[in-house]
């Protein structure tokens, strides 16, 4: 039994520091400088192809794999072709990190793209910045962030949860109840929707959040019952949703009397929570798969004919793999790899994604957005009832607007 | 005034569901004093169960109604496996048994991620299940969720099957004189390793049962086990160890607890004052709310 702890311990021991080798290996402290002397030229994917988060990351995996392999067959990019290296960050925030800095240092990766949860960009984040590499983030998020190595290609918070809100505001709804996952993104989005409300004449009637996973929503379905609040914002995560939602039409609570507006809920979700829960809720995003316009229809024409006729595109996969053509576009304005140098270049760079046309501002290094407003149907399809119009200046820190002063 | 009755059918309906989920462990960890840390994973074989039928049988009502004796035969017939390969040499030292049924649980949440994949999935409820009943109309009407109505029967089903086993049938005769001496029972001819069987079958199996309710509520996963198993357990210790009775009373009073004051504070909150009152109530009564008068089993 002795022998065996101790055999256990020194193995246990081993492969820690063999974990650690692996993750120092390469130059530590100078910029790594991405490998570019053959006739390909490497990027990084990281996501989680494991773990919790693995439904939705995996789909944005596959676009970023589409879109480069639709570049590499016109020709690659500044005559290179393009050559993935794939990491699993297992849903879990320090292996993020661990799988960042091997990209960067032994892949010798140009940029990376990936992440998904606010936790995982936290954690990767210091990562790029230490090592001057680029990470391009293809997920909305929570604002009040900038950093000099990423750029941000989902939406900020003025490019989807203000819309939400000024479509609600439009609709005539006057009070709200506010339900999220107790975590990062929901907590600052409704600290941000707080003073949205309380500047617009709109009451908050209540605020509940679940712990992530939490599967017991009876109660908070009757507090939201009892609010009698005119509609709900959803900020809850994964699969939360399905009880939460059951629970939602077991109170009687339809989309008609209250209706339900979710801000983390796309095409692939709504499969797998199950349309007869959610037809007739709203979402706010960037891209619906029903969004019209040729670009789309190639997009969702080639991502079928790669993986299934039955696979749904959604937001943030149409946000990775627009975001590889935006750094392909970079990098040819650039005529370099050199992450300083494709920075340099980033602002007004333009690209017609299936979105609609997006352009990078470069100060930011956030990109212009449509915000789209969306109602899900029996079929699992989201069809837009609203949107912006136009692409919305990305502002992560709510400069301009008088009521988000002090937020951050 | 509806809203208090709306609350008190929320928080019937919250013990129902720990009810449910807490008896087979009254019979495995209070009766037979096995602390089965896998318990949790049988209770997600029998959702898995529900969502493997509800593949392969068209219609949600019928595919349920098939589900709730598969899901105890399955979840049955992995417990006796458990007793019968690891448990059984284990009978004595109780700690042990909890190192190596967790170590079990470890091994079928990653089976359940190997053949269903690791993200978790659902099933569809029936029609019938979904909406809700309505007990008075009117204008502030108060209406309750049926399928959650379906869990309590479900539960008060289950309690009344297990209570007259154990006390009108030769084999709860027998598993209760296990339970009161088992080197007693055992020189009277009874065949204690198959009684240990049987009870491990039918507590495994409604955690089964109680797989299948979940599955009106929530999520399907490899890791809804882990979450469900430590309510399971707090609900028997206060209850008293291998008392049904005090399993009953005490699943409803911290279902009722835990949902008004949910309902007046936060989901969070409300799950630490939870556990701040069992503390306390441990402080104050050990042994839990109903004990034998003796224990002394081994």
């Amino acid at each position: 039994m002795l022998a065996g702890a101790a055999a256990l311990a020194t193995a246990v021991a081993l492969t820690a520091c063999g974990a650690k080798t692996d993750a120092a290996g390469g130059s530590s402290d100078q910029a790594a400088k991405a490998d570019t002397s053959g006739d390909t030229v490497k990027v990084g994917l990281l996501n989680s192809l494991s773990g919790t988060m693995a439904i939705s990351e995996v789909t944005v995996r596959d676009s970023l794999k589409l879109a480069i392999e639709e570049i590499n067959a016109s020709g690659g990019v500044l005559g290179k072709q393009i050559k993935p290296v794939s990491e699993d960050g297992a849903s879990d925030w320090p292996t993020f990190a661990e799988k960042a800095s091997k990209l960067i240092k032994e892949d010798r990766v140009a940029a990376t793209f990936g992440c998904w949860t606010s936790a995982s960009r936290k954690a990767v984040k210091p990562v790029f910045e230490k090592n001057k590499s680029l990470l391009f983030y293809p997920v909305q998020y929570e604002g009040l962030e900038e950093s000099p190595y990423i750029f941000y290609t989902g939406a900020t918070t003025n490019q989807q949860i203000v819309p939400a809100l000024d479509y609600l505001k439009s609709q005539g709804e006057k009070s709200i109840y506010l339900v999220g996952s107790d975590y990062v993104f929901p907590r600052t989005a409704n600290k941000i929707i707080k003073a949205y409300a309380k500047a617009n004449g709109m009451k908050v009637l209540g605020e509940d959040y679940a712990p992530l996973g939490s599967t017991e929503f009876s109660t908070i379905a009757n507090k939201v019952k009892a609010s009698k609040a005119d509609a709900v914002f959803n900020t809850l995560n994964g699969d939360s949703n399905v009880a939460f939602f059951k629970e939602y039409k077991s109170a009687g609570l339809t989309a008609k009397s209250m209706p339900v507006v979710s801000v983390s809920i796309a095409e692939e979700e709504v499969k797998s929570i199950g349309s007869q829960y959610l037809a007739g809720q709203l979402t706010a995003w960037n891209y619906y798969q029903t969004t019209p316009g040729a670009a789309n229809t190639e997009f969702v024409k080639a991502y079928k004919a790669e993986y299934g006729k039955d696979k749904p595109t959604s937001d943030p996969m149409e946000a990775a793999y627009t975001s590889v053509y935006l750094w392909k576009a970079m990098v040819e304005k650039a005529k370099s790899f050199d992450p300083e140098k494709v920075k340099a270049a980033s602002d007004g760079i333009t690209f017609d994604a299936p979105e609609g046309k997006v352009t990078v501002d470069g100060a930011s290094q956030h990109i212009y957005k449509t915000a789209r407003i969306g109602k899900i149907g029996t079929d699992g399809l989201i069809e837009q009832v609203w949107d912006s119009g136009k692409a919305i200046e990305p502002d992560p820190f709510l400069k301009g607007y008088d009521w988000a002063s002090g937020l951050s | 005034m509806t809203v208090i009755l709306g609350q008190t059918f929320t928080g019937i309906s919250i013990g129902a569901v720990l009810l449910l989920i807490a008896l087979g462990l009254s019979l495995t960890f209070g009766q037979m004093n096995v602390i089965n840390m896998a318990h949790g994973e049988f209770i997600m074989a029998g959702a898995y169960t529900t969502y493997v039928l509800q593949k392969s049988i068209s219609g949600a009502g019928l595919s349920l109604l098939v589900a709730l004796p598969v899901a105890f035969l399955v979840a049955g017939a992995l417990g006796a496996l458990l007793e019968w390969v690891l448990i059984r040499r284990l009978y004595l030292r109780p700690l042990d048994t909890l190192l190596v049924t967790w170590g079990v649980s470890l091994m079928l949440q990653q089976l359940a991620r190997d053949i269903f994949g690791a993200p978790n999935v659902q099933t569809r409820a029936p029609d019938l299940l979904t909406g809700n009943i309505t007990v008075i109309g009117g204008a502030d009407p108060l209406t309750c969720a049926s399928s959650r109505l379906f869990i309590l029967a479900l539960a008060v089903a289950a309690v009344v099957a297990l209570s007259l086993t154990l006390r009108l049938t030769s084999l709860g005769r027998r598993i209760r004189g296990v339970v009161q001496n088992r080197d007693l029972a055992e020189v009277s001819g009874i065949s204690t390793s198959r009684v240990d069987r049987t009870a491990f079958f039918l507590g495994s199996g409604l955690a089964g049962v109680a797989g299948v309710a979940l599955t009106l509520v929530g999520p399907i996963g490899p890791t809804m086990g882990t979450n469900i198993i430590i309510d399971a357990f707090l609900v028997i210790v206060v209850g008293g160890i291998g008392q049904l009775k005090g399993t009953v009373i005490v699943a409803f009073v911290l279902g009722a607890m835990q949902s008004v004051l949910e309902y007046s504070t936060t989901v969070s909150v409300a799950k630490v004052l939870v556990l701040v009152a069992i503390v306390a109530f441990l402080q104050w009564r050990p042994q839990g709310l109903y004990t034998l008068r003796t224990r002394s089993l081994v």
